[in-house]
């Protein structure tokens, strides 16, 4: 990898900094590797998560509420829903992002659309979260 | 602003030939904008638990109905295959099996191994209850 610019220009900003500092932030957008892992471990977590959750209710033996809240309630469960409600809604978010920024052209409309999404995103995460928790704490 | 919007943009769907890696590409944005409507699904069925038996009754009305189901099945199909092709993206981020034939092959074991766990998920509900 070659060094940047400041540093073959005898910079004596580019001198003192690491590498790693030099390289961070280069290129035109700045930033995008956080996303990327995120997106990486979004999806690596969701494979267990969501084949439980798959699992779990079709292992249901019925479909009564007693039956339903008792498998929320049970701790374990708890904790896996929750887990597959914010990693997924994170996972979601992230995906509509780039199906928004594929599709949208007109600049305002995708900001309108992009920002919405994250906020409806999160809106539906924390009321899952928040009828998961009324329902294992509530009785 | 106003103007970038007009630009002229290349043609896609309505001149390219479906072929099946396109197919399956495109098949994986579906699933994944398809499994985003499952969670509002399950946020109604989860809040519906949470206010008590007459709304939960109708939630789950609607989910036993035969559209329900058909819903049901499908998100069903669009967790695993959307879940499958995910794993397939990410051995491609490892670099493997990038050839074409590797990627041909890859798309019809992977929506092979979505079309079964579905069966089998369902075969595991109609055998439950």
């Amino acid at each position: 990898m070659t060094m940047s610019h400041a540093r073959q220009q005898g910079d004596l900003k580019g001198f003192l900094r690491a590498p790693l500092a030099i390289a961070r932030g280069y290129g035109s957008a700045k930033t995008g590797t956080e996303h990327w892992w995120a997106q990486r471990m979004t999806s690596i977590a969701l494979v267990p998560l969501g084949v439980w959750f798959a699992l779990s209710v079709a292992l249901m033996p019925s479909a009564d509420l007693a039956v339903v809240k008792a498998w929320i309630g049970n701790p374990c469960n708890t904790a896996l829903l929750l887990l597959f409600i914010g990693v997924g809604c994170h996972h979601a978010s992230a995906g509509l992002d780039i199906i928004m920024e594929d599709y949208i052209h007109c600049e305002s409309a995708k900001l309108i659309c992009v920002i919405g999404q994250r906020m409806l995103l999160l809106l539906l995460a924390v009321t899952c979260m928040a009828a998961v928790l009324k329902v294992a704490f509530g009785g | 602003m106003a103007q970038v919007g007009k630009r002229p943009l290349s043609p896609h769907l309505s001149v390219y030939r479906l072929y099946f890696t396109m197919v399956m590409s495109g098949l994986h944005r579906i699933t994944g904008l398809g499994l985003v409507f499952g969670v509002l699904l399950l946020a109604w069925w989860l809040l519906a638990a949470a206010a008590g038996p007459d709304h939960f009754a109708v939630v789950q009305g609607l989910l036993g109905s035969w559209f329900g189901k058909l819903c049901l099945f499908g998100w069903t199909f669009s967790l695993f295959y959307h879940m499958s092709n995910g794993v397939r993206h990410m051995l491609w981020d490892m670099g493997v099996a990038m050839d074409i034939e590797g990627i041909k092959t890859g798309g019809v074991v992977m929506a092979a191994v979505a079309g079964t766990l579905t069966i089998a998920t369902w075969a595991i509900v109609i055998a439950v209850g």
